[in-house]
């Protein structure tokens, strides 16, 4: 695979190395399987810092491995996902139970299994979720969800408190399950843009960018440099408009109504925008393996963008300036280094807690190398650091969408696409507005038979309960409004 | 620190008055592809081998469903002879399912006379409850987008309520995943009577492009009496508002037959 170094294990050898490989810290990305007739093979994608390749661990075998999450705990959800969807068992897995497919659910066989042409549906009616027994005096519990209040996404959340104190939380997501890494199985690798478009909505761009990436490292494709600087600007306005609705929806969650009034008004002036360039609010349509499916009038971009970043920035300050909205920030939510690590924090969420990741600069793709721009980093790891990375990635967007429109220079927009390749696979990423994505597709006879997708949600969906527990109600909409997260692109 | 009601009241209205007057914010929002059957070249299936959900078929005569539209623009790219052109025609909610259909041989249906189906109690307001079904967050982030100051849901009577019990539309975005299917069919048996069903976004209306595969949803054809059809993915704030306004009967239904008449 591109940009990574293979490395071939045992089951036996599996876990010795990761821990020698987390000691010296370093850190796991994601985990998936793929089947090749009777035989698996897990791979475990570890990043070994910036600007050097990643290691791939393969484990090849009949789809029994040691559990690594009692030593990486974010390997956890990986593990779970596997053996709820293709098959595969971990031995001493500290939480044996049902992630994707709920209780009270079945799909046989296993849709990313040995078999997994089977016609099998997901079938049965959600049952009660594995909780653990929360014993004390006067506590109670609440299942919120799946259906909340508001214009919400379906999830479901699970508290046992005391008076405002939680003991105990936990969500219980994939309601939202489409089974989208099974739906690219069987396509052309060039058919794939519109489905990873529509993984989560509020990221067409990233995660069709990082598929299309992906592919093209398969297939040894170059993207011509107009296109590269345009699919920048495609990401970075995509950057600022959620990072607006960020905003406004966390002035609503601290009762700062105007605040939340002009957050709002800034994502819409940013989609209409989106809409004047592309021909969608959502920057969909354009990308394209190779490149992009037309020209974009990226020149002008700069100069219209340039009011909406004025306002912004004074909105920005504004809000650093209003003493009632940061109390209910400072403090909100810890989320210390040391768990961050482990649970797998990414993005603004991770950056808030010290760790300085961010694969625009550690892993540039697109034309991010010719750019100037910072990554900021925190260490409080509390609500007010997240929006703090938040801000000043949202202002590093405003100038990178102005450097890149003044670099624009005419050219082609796409790469010739092969008529045929036989065998690949290639790995895609990008940083989203919430953090690293990546993309693994792997090519037998010409078509896509695993595409393996990592949403950033995913990594800080497993990590946000450590920052309720022990906390209050209170705080929880606006620890959670800290966070940014989206389900659709982590049920998939 | 700053005065929030003083800059609030300083930064004026920012609402539109859409649909009465004053800007949709639309401008440059591409709708779903326009066909003109006279350039069409017998036996060319171009747009229906480009149709990644299936939208457009060929018997004879093509045939679009545009409850399967994503609004994807492929067919136009490949259209060689311009049948089928780029068009701002979002505002395409229907009553009836079949009046997404395009059919080239058939006849545009002749407008039908508004049935009143809303009770008088619903004609002072409206009280909506979302419920996502599955869906990818796109339809939520355009639902989200009414209640911002520029569209301000508010003005013309329609809110949205967290209690079913209250509710008098029942919003349904996504294709109705497997997990979701027990849950929405609660909330509906939850709403009093007269109570109204809006499929929101392609998804809803079809399944399309979530209807293969294992955990596939067809949309809520068979699952929910649907009042109001709603296809665009995901459908801009404009076409959310047109689409109740239709519901409560205070817009009229712009396309018939699968033919937009703006």
């Amino acid at each position: 695979m591109n940009e990574c170094e293979s490395r071939i294990l045992t089951a036996a050898e599996l876990r010795p190395v990761a821990q020698d490989l987390v000691r010296q810290g370093n850190r796991f990305q994601m985990a998936y399987a793929v089947w090749e007739g009777h035989t698996v093979e897990a791979r475990y994608l570890v990043a070994l810092g910036s600007r050097r390749p990643f290691l791939l661990l393969k484990v090849r075998g009949e789809g029994v491995l040691p559990s690594l999450a009692r030593e990486v705990p974010l390997l956890g959800w990986y593990e779970r996902e596997m053996m709820d969807l293709a098959g595969l068992h971990f031995e001493e897995h500290p939480e044996p139970w049902p992630l994707i497919v709920h209780e009270g659910m079945s799909v046989r066989p296993p849709p990313l299994g040995p078999e997994g042409e089977g016609k099998g549906q997901l079938a049965g009616e959600s049952g009660p979720p594995t909780l653990p027994e929360v014993r004390a005096d006067q506590v109670q519990d609440l299942i919120w969800g799946p259906i909340r209040g508001d214009v919400l996404e379906s999830g479901e959340h699970h508290y046992s408190y005391i008076g405002e104190g939680i003991l105990h939380y936990q969500m219980r997501l994939f309601y939202k399950h489409r089974g989208l890494e099974r739906r690219f199985q069987g396509l052309l690798p060039t058919q794939g843009v519109h489905l990873a478009e529509r993984i989560s909505g509020v990221g067409s761009v990233c995660h069709a960018l990082a598929y299309c990436q992906a592919v093209e490292a398969a297939l040894g494709l170059e993207v011509p440099p107009r296109a590269a600087m345009l699919r920048v600007i495609l990401a970075e306005l995509e950057r600022l408009y959620n990072h607006f609705h960020y905003f406004g929806h966390l002035c609503k969650t601290t009762t700062l109504k105007v605040g939340e009034a002009f957050g709002t008004l800034l994502e819409e002036r940013v989609k209409e925008v989106n809409a004047r360039l592309t021909g969608s609010r959502f920057l969909r349509n354009c990308l394209t393996v190779g490149g992009l499916r037309r020209d974009l009038a990226g020149e002008d971009i700069g100069d219209i963008i340039r009011t909406i970043a004025d306002e912004g920035i004074a909105y920005l300050e504004r809000l650093n300036r209003t003493a009632s909205h940061q109390d209910r920030l400072i403090g909100t939510g810890i989320l210390p280094r040391q768990t961050a690590f482990d649970q797998g924090a990414t993005g603004p969420v991770a950056r808030a807690s010290g760790l300085d990741r961010d694969m625009r600069r550690d892993h540039p793709y697109a034309a991010y190398e010719l750019l100037h721009f910072t990554v900021p980093l925190y260490e409080q790891g509390d609500a007010q650091a997240r929006t703090q990375v938040r801000m000043q990635s949202l202002r590093a967007a405003l100038d990178l969408i102005a450097q890149a429109a003044a670099s624009l220079k005419s050219g082609s927009i796409c790469a010739d696409i092969p008529a045929r390749v036989d065998r690949g696979e290639g790995l895609g990423w990008t940083e989203g507005p919430r953090g690293s994505l990546y993309y693994a597709v792997h090519i037998r006879d010409g078509r896509l038979v695993r595409v393996k997708i990592k949403s950033p949600s995913f990594s800080n969906w497993r990590v946000f309960p450590f920052t309720v527990h022990g906390s209050n109600m209170m705080d929880f909409a606006i620890n959670e409004a800290s966070f940014g997260l989206t389900v659709a692109g982590c049920d998939r | 620190m700053p005065n929030w009601v003083w800059l609030g009241m300083k930064a004026g209205r920012a609402a539109t008055d859409w649909p009465h007057h004053g800007p949709d914010g639309q401008e440059g929002n591409l709708g779903m592809p326009a066909f003109d059957s006279g350039h069409c070249p017998p036996g060319c299936a171009a747009c229906v081998a480009s149709c990644p959900t299936g939208a457009i078929t060929a018997d004879g005569s093509i045939t679009i469903d545009y409850g399967r539209c994503i609004v994807c623009q492929r067919c136009l790219e490949t259209c060689p002879e311009g049948a089928l052109t780029p068009s701002d025609h979002w505002a395409f909610a229907v009553r009836e399912r079949q009046d997404l259909v395009l059919a080239q041989s058939a006849a545009a249906d002749e407008e039908r006379a508004l049935s009143s189906r809303i009770a008088s109690s619903l004609k002072g307001s409206l009280h909506i409850r979302h419920v996502d079904a599955g869906s990818c967050n796109g339809c939520e982030s355009e639902l989200q987008a009414l209640s911002n100051p520029f569209y301000n849901l508010h003005r013309l009577g329609i809110f949205f309520t967290p209690s079913p019990r209250f509710a008098d539309l029942l919003l349904v975005t996504g294709p109705v995943t497997p997990a979701m299917r027990a849950p929405l069919i609660r909330t509906w048996e939850a709403m009093p009577e007269p109570r109204m069903v809006m499929a929101a976004g392609t998804c809803a209306v079809s399944g399309a492009p979530m209807d293969q595969g294992y955990a596939a949803g067809h949309g809520l054809e068979g699952i929910l009496p649907v009042d109001v059809w709603l296809p665009g993915c995901p459908p801009n704030p404009a076409a959310f508002i047109h689409a109740l306004l239709l519901l409560l009967e205070r817009v009229p239904q712009k396309v018939h037959g699968g033919r937009y008449e703006p």
